[in-house]
């Protein structure tokens, strides 16, 4: 494969096939935690990726100098300084959207697929691969954070970006914004991705197998 | 990583020491620029708060306490110490409209911390605005949104004390109607403010009195 091929692969991955929540189910907790709302989605989605992109390209461009003893804790000093940045720029130039995330962006830290990413593809990939992947899973989560958190604030507040849909009429389903709603609206998108994933691999099984009759 | 399988000691220790190094650079230089920001946000949000809470008010002044009684505070005191601190609030011709008390006390999930402004002349509570809350989204947060509720502290008598009663059956001007559905967290900020009352009225009633003599 040629190297943009390559690169395309490897960003495009991190939105469907390895997509971090509705695939790799990895990140679960602010993927539950912080979605009672699309804003609030949106904006833990742009701190992870944040995050998820400077360590990436640090990590990737040290890579033939960390000696592998000491990596995890190289990799988990870049990320926790880069939560850190982010926790105190958000509180200096957004502290409305900091108050509302509150504990959630210092919890980033422990966000397994940031630290998976490091260990599986950052450290060993040269430094457009790794940006590459970086952008993917990281845009790959904040999709989904946004599509549960949007899902969640149009039934439990019956609002989308804060913008009311329905007028006065409208009794809010309270619990979907509450924490059984996350539960709720990740495993209903869980069943349709696995479904459409499933559906999708049997058409091609069968164009597959097609094809060998016809040759 | 494959050309470094045999790191020395010194190495290993040396990479640490480096992105620790590096770490704490960055992280100090963030801090200090973020700093005078964030302060700046937390006070802006408390002055505008006050002006919320105290209906016709223009300026503002903090009192701390000092060995039980209130003095004005000085500018070049250092940082305001929050806990012990009230603001008076005064309109375009410098008289006194009420004072801005914060207070703080335990609710359903997390401390609340609230801020209510008091009217020495009539000895009502004008307004309330909750600062910080970690109430449940949808339930309890209700007393940050709820407009009923936040409508009756606009004229709330605090004598004797602020009375906290079921929905829709408040008929003195000490009561106020607990929201259902986050029953716990509005008794929670009526507590609180009561406990504010017991500390600072007196206080409070003797600094309205002495600016008004001259």
């Amino acid at each position: 494969m040629d190297s943009e091929g390559r690169l395309r692969k490897e960003t495009m991955k991190g939105f469907w096939q390895e997509n971090p929540v509705f695939v790799q189910l990895l990140g679960l907790c602010p993927a539950l935690a912080v979605t009672n709302s699309a804003i609030n989605g949106l904006a833990m989605g742009g701190a992870t990726t944040f995050v998820l992109l400077g360590s990436s390209i640090l990590v990737s461009l040290f890579r033939n100098l960390i000696p592998k003893q000491v990596r995890i804790t190289t990799f988990i000093i870049t990320i926790a300084t880069f939560v850190t940045v982010a926790d105190l720029s958000l509180q200096a130039l957004f502290p409305a959207i900091h108050k509302e995330l509150g504990a959630f962006i210092a919890l980033i830290v422990v966000n397994c697929l940031i630290l998976g990413r490091q260990e599986a593809f950052a450290s060993r990939n040269p430094f457009r691969l790794a940006v590459g992947d970086a952008v993917g899973m990281a845009l790959g989560f904040t999709m989904a954070l946004v599509l549960v958190g949007g899902i969640r604030e149009i039934l439990g507040s019956g609002s989308l970006f804060g913008v009311s849909l329905f007028g006065d009429a409208f009794e809010p389903w309270v619990i979907m914004i509450l924490p059984p709603g996350g539960f709720l609206t990740l495993g209903v998108l869980l069943i349709i991705f696995a479904q459409v994933q499933k559906s999708r691999s049997q058409r091609q099984a069968h164009i597959k197998s097609k094809g060998l009759e016809a040759a | 990583m494959a050309s470094i399988k045999r790191a020395g000691p010194f190495r290993l220790i040396a990479t640490l020491g480096i992105a620790g190094f590096f770490s704490g650079l960055v992280l100090v230089t963030v801090f200090l620029a973020t700093q005078p920001l964030i302060l700046r946000n937390q006070a802006e949000a408390l002055e505008a708060a006050i002006y919320r809470v105290l209906p016709g008010s223009k300026k503002q002044k903090a009192f701390v306490l000092e060995e039980d009684t209130l003095v004005p505070f000085k500018e070049d005191g250092g940082r305001l110490p929050l806990e012990d601190a009230v603001f008076g609030a005064y309109d375009d011709n410098g008289q006194l409209v009420g004072f801005g008390i914060p207070a703080e006390g335990p609710g359903f999930q997390d401390t609340i911390k609230l801020i209510y402004g008091y009217d020495v002349e009539s000895e009502n509570i004008v307004g309330m605005e909750v600062l910080e809350s970690k109430e449940t989204p949808g339930l309890g947060d209700k007393i940050i949104k709820d407009q009923d509720f936040l409508d009756s502290f606009k004229a709330l008598s605090v004598e004797p004390e602020v009375l906290a009663v079921k929905p829709g059956t408040s008929q003195n001007s000490n009561e106020v109607d607990t929201i259902s559905g986050a029953t716990i967290s509005s008794k929670a900020v009526i507590k609180i403010i009561n406990e504010g009352n017991r500390r600072w009225i007196d206080l409070v009633s003797q600094i309205g009195e002495s600016e008004e003599k001259p």
